[in-house]
């Protein structure tokens, strides 16, 4: 077992992938002389050429839309948004384009596309670079939306991603990409829609994803040492939904609490609720509870900025609550 | 009228062609007008009434291998492609055997194996896509052009500037046609466009441009076919505006009173039908011929028609169908 950053585990299922089918290309700003905004794609121009690993202006729009035009006609383009916060000047691309080719055509043009990059808050970077778009993208039919949190889901899910004939929203977190993790020698890639237990326990269960893994972890911990047993599940991919798998652990704790890193209002973690209530209402002892980032937009000053955020002692908090 | 006279029996077997096509795309239009007034298609319906020799000459200038993107108007650049009338009424009265399976509607045909890329109904959003469609045909070396439709409403988008300079910087073998029919929905274009003439804009992006009237179907497809060959030869994107003119409101739902009759009149006189029919009256096709002609198309869109009428809605099990592709 190798031990690589998340950034290193994207940057290795890329080349793997481009080395296999000479129809993928990755597209953006930024992606191959300067070596990736997040250095994601180093190396990767010297390896596949300019024809392969194509710098774009500043034009999100118009490249989600090379994207999208190249995918009907048999490409895999792999399109990278230096951050998400800038996806929204493509969000007509995405949506009114990407998520809907294959419907409105009854089935005539698949859409192998990936639309990847950096996600979140943090590191005082403001309201306009500091956001989780996820529950955007996961609203819309027709998008797959997947939020790694460890670099090894991060090699596995990106390759199903590229392999995927759909329209794949690939969201990653911005403050992870130096994190280190163990990833496999071995090539493997894990399908979309399935989730992982990340800890196991008996107290109640934790869904999550994405960064807020990790403030889900240190709340664990800290909980672990007052008897209180969590259990953590990692959604993994929002779109398709491992909805069993959240079911499965409420009815072993009867209690479940959503941390996510986006704001509350018509949230991700507001459906995760609504389906608890719907399918597994007769296992819950306790409302399902939702730990997220505050309903502003992110400040600049560090103390406000680490108030917007959840965090593993909110986390901890809201748990001790529910327990009582 | 100044009138072209085909010169020999080619350019008149080559106009006779053309006429065929517009009238096809006339009548299937006024077909589908008769079926929108008593209920029988739904949603919006743009017509192209009026706008016949922009569609037909643009596409006469394309190969089977070549690309067709269209906006949400796009009955009459389907019916120039070649495609048979049946399927696409049946898409327009929503039925299963619609081109896109009854999913689309008016504004979304699609037919993947005659590189009808879709008509798209987000104005300007697909000029991007048409790039990518021919910077797909550069990445794979083959020798495809895209060509992409759309009004000079969607030239004040930012798809329509990001994509044309896109494929300005990376030369790719698409022509952008800007059918200029002079009112965005309601708004009239001296409401709209800083400077008037679409086609300037490609000195912005240092393409290739040019201008045409869109009455005359053979001139249409005289310059649309230099862009498309300078396409090919790997020399980049052209900007053609044409401008022409649309009989019929926006929509359907659109009685179109911002303009005067008298407007509509004077442009009524330059319908590239009747221009088309002239010509070749005067190349030497007896009026009785043409008449002949017409009926034979009336026919087979009476049968477009009734195809329609009788074919089955999509079985309800469509409902969940092709929201996502299947695996690879």
């Amino acid at each position: 077992m190798a031990i690589l950053t998340y950034r290193e585990a994207l940057n290795r299922a890329m080349v793997e992938e481009m080395e296999k089918d000479p129809l993928i290309y990755l597209m953006g700003e930024e992606v191959g002389h300067y070596q990736g905004a997040y250095k994601v794609s180093q190396g990767m121009l010297d390896k596949f050429g300019e024809e392969r690993v194509i710098d774009t202006p500043i034009s999100e729009n118009g490249f989600a839309g090379i994207g999208v035009g190249s995918a009907m006609v048999g490409l895999r383009p792999i399109i990278e948004f230096m951050t998400w916060n800038f996806s929204l000047v493509a969000i007509d691309q995405i949506i009114n384009s990407a998520a809907k080719m294959n419907y409105m055509s009854g089935g005539q043009f698949p859409m192998p596309i990936v639309f990847r990059g950096a996600g979140g808050a943090g590191g005082r970077l403001g309201a306009q670079h500091s956001q989780a778009f996820e529950s955007w993208y996961a609203h819309c039919p027709g998008l797959k939306v997947v939020c790694p949190a460890t670099p090894k889901d991060a090699y596995g899910l990106l390759k199903s991603s590229i392999r995927d004939n759909n329209p794949t929203i690939f969201i990653e977190s911005e403050v992870l990409y130096g994190s280190k993790g163990e990833v496999p020698e071995q090539e493997y890639t894990i399908p979309l829609g399935l989730g992982e237990i990340k800890r196991k326990g008996t107290d109640i269960t934790l869904v999550t994803w994405s960064r807020a893994l990790s403030f889900a972890e240190e709340a664990a911990t800290i909980l672990e040492k007052e008897g209180i047993s969590v259990e953590i599940v990692d959604l993994r991919s929002l779109r398709p939904l491992d909805e069993n798998l959240i079911y499965e652990s409420v009815k072993k704790t009867n209690r479940a609490l959503v941390v996510e890193e986006g704001w509350p209002v018509a949230g991700f973690g507001a459906q995760i609720a609504y389906l608890i209530q719907k399918n597994a209402f007769a296992y819950l002892d306790h409302p399902v509870e939702r730990v997220t980032q505050m309903d502003v937009p992110m400040s600049y000053a560090a103390n406000l900025e680490r108030m917007s955020l959840p965090n593993a002692l909110r986390v901890a908090d809201t748990i001790r609550e529910m327990l009582q | 009228m100044v009138s072209s006279v085909p010169k020999d029996s080619q350019s008149v077997s080559e106009l006779k062609e053309f006429y065929r096509q517009m009238v096809l795309i006339r009548k299937f239009e006024e077909a589908a007008a008769k079926a929108y007034s008593v209920g029988k298609i739904g949603g919006f319906l743009h017509l192209y009434i009026g706008q016949e020799a922009v569609g037909v000459g643009s596409i006469a200038s394309l190969t089977p291998k070549d690309y067709i993107v269209s906006t949400y108007r796009d009955h009459g650049h389907a019916l120039a492609r070649g495609l048979n009338p049946k399927p696409l009424m049946a898409e327009l009265f929503g039925k299963g055997t619609g081109i896109s399976k009854g999913n689309g509607g008016s504004m979304h045909f699609f037919d993947r194996n005659a590189h009808f890329m879709g008509g798209h109904g987000i104005v300007g959003g697909h000029i991007s896509l048409a790039a990518g469609i021919a910077f797909a045909s550069k990445f794979k070396k083959e020798d495809s052009v895209t060509i992409c439709f759309f009004g000079e409403g969607a030239a004040n988008i930012g798809s329509f500037h990001e994509g044309l300079n896109l494929a300005a910087i990376w030369k790719l073998p698409v022509v952008f046609i800007c059918e200029n029919n002079h009112y965005a929905m309601g708004t009239p274009e001296y409401r709209a466009l800083a400077v008037k003439d679409v086609s300037v804009r490609a000195y912005a992006y240092d393409i290739a441009r040019d201008h045409i009237e869109g009455d005359e179907v053979r001139k249409v497809r005289d310059h649309v076919q230099v862009a498309v060959e300078r396409a090919r030869r790997g020399e980049g994107p052209t900007l053609i505006e044409v401008s022409t003119y649309r009989f019929r409101g926006h929509s359907m739902s659109d009685p179109a009173k911002y303009r005067t009759k008298e407007e509509l009149e004077a442009y009524k006189k330059k319908d590239p039908l009747m221009r088309a029919r002239h010509e070749l009256e005067l190349g030497g096709i007896t009026t009785e011929e043409l008449d002949k002609m017409d009926l034979e198309i009336q026919t087979q869109i009476d049968e477009a028609y009734q195809y329609a009428e009788t074919s089955p809605e999509p079985p309800l099990s469509q409902l969940h169908k092709y929201v996502y592709a299947e695996d690879k």
